[in-house]
């Protein structure tokens, strides 16, 4: 049974990360439009009931016991939300994203897991459910509804349909022929059509044309949209909408009795004419065309289309993904060498086409794979929203969250490691950044402060901004922090620029308690953020302005799993640069070298580039000055241009082999502590090369004061 | 092999019931919603369908409804299964129809124990 528990805690999960959105939707709806439900905001808290009814149900069934109990009561309250007996109010909201929280924790169940005082819980949910007087239930009445529609409603949906009648909405019959082979399209696509103008209550379906390929649905809605405008929206070929009337005032009282003692028959009573009868258009059994389904739609169709899969399954597939470009490699290499010679060329040039063609379909799979892997960012954005609002509750700040970009898509294990970072520096950023809503009033700021998490894709990157329009961090207070930590020297304090200045917070050291309240900003940890940060290959930077607020930029990879490498030889090795660092290669003109304090620079379209020799770097001199090519010159040598955001370095290189898709395999736990080293690969023919980590090689080397500040004086 | 339907709109509960009854040998298939199930009917000489009531869209009262109606379903045995639903909506659910009713949480041995109990009543009414 254990796939079973993992196919709970899967779903389990997904109910909780879908709870907290809509709870953060309604909390919106609520600033917005106080208590009063619309549409939008009931069907929001159906949505949030569902889910815990849900949770409670799979809770129970596998053990869970706290977390079925807190489910329970929390579902009470939501049950009493939706048939309108509690007041959706701030409060309430406290307690419900309390206990969404607590599922989280009652879910993980392990023994370090935070203690959920489940009690203190439960009394404050109770608070809320236990008044609230009966709704009247007698509204139906007026209407001649079909018993056999009534007998079919569930408790909620007879609630909706009173809820509807009450507030004076019309109530409407939409019968529809759907294809059962598209019904999901087509479903999607009447709720598409209808959100707008009606709520739509529940679909009978009953046996369509009688081929078994059709079925038809009687659609109850309620609308207060003028009939003939409803028609148009939602009468196609096989449609007609029928309106339910209500019955002639004096008889409503005694025709309840009756009404209540109807069983349910199984022969369908006929619906009434309504006033102005449409004239019933006969139901075709033409096929229904099938509609192209947006990627919108798609999201919305069944579960039965989606499977989730162990992220591990798809780590070893990707490995064998590599293997493969391996092999691929390999051939390769075995048809360049069949070419030269003559006898063979025939085969040499079959081998190469035929492997151009598995290249081709190895990068499909590739691609397909890497697809698969991709997962919005959205899905950790949500839980970062509801951080903010815990957060600025505890210190009573007036903060909007402002998302764009969370439908950019990083691989999942990206994603997973991300999170942590960017709570801390979102925390931080509420914390420390934004000021309270008496001091921004005072210093001519709008009261709420603004906290932007924006996320979008650049070439092979993904960039991902938190900013808010706090105090900002003041330069001068950083390095005098800096100073007395004795994390610089005064020489560097004197030199230090703004710019590094700032980036002085990544440091290991730097952030303290007292470091807090020293310095108003930031500090808590920053050099955590930035260590987990490159160890997915990003990089983080911050911008700040005193009075105006602080910036954090983090550049990330999009995908960690496989990677395009340039081919370098130092010394007679070879080695890889991942490709994403690269920006160019050009060739190396020593006459063209100058030296700044001490380092090697040139110049590089008028800027200037320090460089690195990259064999001294590594100990890798010939012992002998090298062999001069036939015309007596010394041979070739080349400077790959590596980026990484604002930062560049030129290596100084032997020679370029060419590029290589390369699956990057760490150096094992003896080798671990080398810097400057993401991994090994292997390159087929039993060829292993080294795989620099340029974000580190450039944080080693770019990141002495002389050296930076010389960079950002050019 | 006993040929079942599980309609449910929870992952979780559809693996709990399938692997419960899958012990006792039966050849299980899923829906996670009424449409799918509405699409999956007509397709197998179904021999018991497991139908959770509050389901999204088509619930599961409708969806009784509809089997009761349809010729090839009339009479195929059902069990509804729900979290603690109102008295109204299991007495609706055994008005439509069903042939049982299920609270959740339930042990797999409840439920192949109703499962065997509910085709041995239809066995017995049948001859």
């Amino acid at each position: 049974m254990s796939d079973v528990h993992e196919e709970f805690l899967a779903e389990a999960q997904e109910i909780i990360e879908s709870l907290s959105r809509d709870l953060l939707l309604l909390d919106q709806a609520q600033k917005e439009h106080g208590p009063e439900l619309d549409q939008t905001t009931s069907e929001l808290i159906n949505e949030v009931f569902r889910g815990v009814h849900t949770l409670k149900g799979i809770a129970g069934m596998f053990g869970y016991a706290r977390l079925g109990e807190v489910s329970h009561a929390l579902e009470d309250l939501l049950d009493q939300l939706r048939l309108g007996r509690v007041e959706l109010d701030p409060s309430v909201l406290d307690v419900l994203f309390e206990g969404v929280e607590s599922f989280q924790r009652l879910l993980v169940d392990s023994p370090d897991a935070p203690e959920v005082d489940v009690e203190r819980l439960l009394q404050g949910i109770a608070r809320f459910t236990g008044s609230g007087s009966a709704a009247p239930d007698d509204d139906l009445l007026g209407y001649e509804l079909d018993p056999n529609v009534l007998s079919v409603l569930t408790e909620y949906e007879e609630h909706r349909l009173r809820t509807n009648v009450r507030q004076g909405v019309s109530l409407y019959r939409l019968k529809v022929r759907f294809s059962l082979l598209t019904i999901d399209s087509q479903l999607e696509d009447l709720k598409d059509r209808a959100k707008p103008l009606a709520e739509i209550i529940t679909y009978l379906p009953s046996t369509g044309g009688g081929d078994g390929d059709t079925i038809d649905l009687d659609v109850l809605l309620a609308s207060s949209a003028p009939y003939d405008t409803l028609e148009e929206a939602l009468v196609d070929a096989d449609a007609e909408l029928l309106r339910v009337s209500r019955r002639s005032s004096g008889e409503s009282p005694d025709r309840r009795t009756e009404h209540e003692a109807l069983a349910p028959s199984s022969s369908s009573t006929p619906l009434p004419a309504p006033p102005p009868a449409p004239t019933p258009r006969p139901p075709s059994a033409a096929p229904v065309e099938r509609r192209e389904m947006s990627p919108d739609q798609l999201t919305l169709r069944s579960v039965a289309n989606t499977v989730r899969v162990d992220i591990r399954k798809l780590d070893h597939l990707m490995n064998v993904v590599g293997e493969l470009a391996l092999v691929k490699s390999a051939v390769g290499r075995i048809s360049e060498r069949l070419r030269g010679r003559p006898e063979l060329r025939q085969l040499a040039i079959e081998l190469h086409r035929i492997n151009r063609g598995f290249e081709r379909r190895l990068e499909e799979l590739q691609d397909g794979i890497l697809d698969v892997r991709m997962v919005p960012l959205g899905q950790i954005f949500d839980k970062l929203a509801r951080i903010v609002r815990q957060v600025a509750r505890e210190h009573d700040k007036d903060v909007k969250l402002l998302v764009t970009g969370a439908d950019t898509e990083v691989d999942k294990l990206i994603v997973e490691e991300l999170s942590d970072p960017l709570m801390h520096l979102i925390r931080n950023a509420i914390d420390h950044g934004i000021e309270s809503p008496k001091v921004r009033e005072l210093a001519d700021k709008p009261v709420s402060g603004t906290l932007a998490l924006n996320a979008y894709q650049k070439g092979k990157h993904v960039v991902i901004e938190v900013e808010d329009d706090g105090a900002g961090m003041n330069p001068q207070r950083i390095v005098e922090t800096a100073l007395r930590r004795e994390l610089i020297t005064e020489e560097a304090a004197a030199e230090v620029s703004r710019e590094e200045a700032l980036n002085l917070i990544f440091m290991p050291g730097f952030s303290t308690r007292s470091a807090i309240t020293d310095l108003s900003g930031r500090g808590v940890g920053m050099d955590v953020v930035k260590t987990n940060i490159s160890r997915l290959g990003g990089v983080i930077d911050v911008q700040s302005e005193l009075g105006t607020g602080t910036k954090f930029t983090i550049t990330l990879p999009v995908t960690l799993a496989i990677i395009n490498a340039l081919l370098i030889r130092i010394g007679g090795r070879g080695f890889a640069i991942p490709i994403t660092s690269v920006q160019e290669a050009i060739l190396f003109e020593p006459e063209k070298l100058r030296t700044v304090e001490g380092r090697e620079v040139m110049t590089l379209r008028g800027a200037t580039l320090p460089l690195c020799r990259l064999d001294r770097l590594f100990r890798l001199e010939a012992a002998e000055p090298p062999e001069l090519d036939a015309d007596g010159t010394p041979p070739r040598r080349y400077v790959v241009v590596c980026a990484v955001a604002h930062r560049r370095l030129g290596f100084v290189v032997d020679g370029l082999d060419g590029q290589q898709d390369i699956v990057i395999k760490s150096l094992g736990k003896s080798l671990q502590r080398v810097r400057g080293f993401a991994g090994a690969t292997d390159l087929g023919d039993q060829q292993v090369a080294l795989v620099l980590d340029v974000p580190a090689l450039l944080e080693e080397l770019l990141g002495t004061p002389e050296l930076t500040a010389l960079e950002a004086s050019r | 092999m006993l040929r079942v339907l599980v309609v449910e709109d929870s992952s979780a509960m559809r693996a709990f019931v399938r692997a419960a009854l899958e012990d006792t040998g039966a050849d299980v298939s899923e829906a996670s919603s009424g449409f799918e199930a509405l699409r999956l009917l007509p397709r197998e000489p179904w021999e018991l369908v497991v139908v959770d009531i509050n389901m999204p869209d088509i619930n599961g009262l409708e969806l009784i409804a509809f089997m009761r109606k349809s010729e090839q379903h009339g009479a195929t045995p059902v069990i509804l299964i729900s979290t603690e639903a109102s008295a109204r909506d299991r007495q609706r659910g055994l008005d439509l129809g069903a042939d049982a009713f299920l609270s959740k949480p339930f042990g797999a041995d409840a439920l192949t124990t109703l499962v065997r109990d509910v085709l041995e009543r239809r066995a017995g009414g049948a001859g």
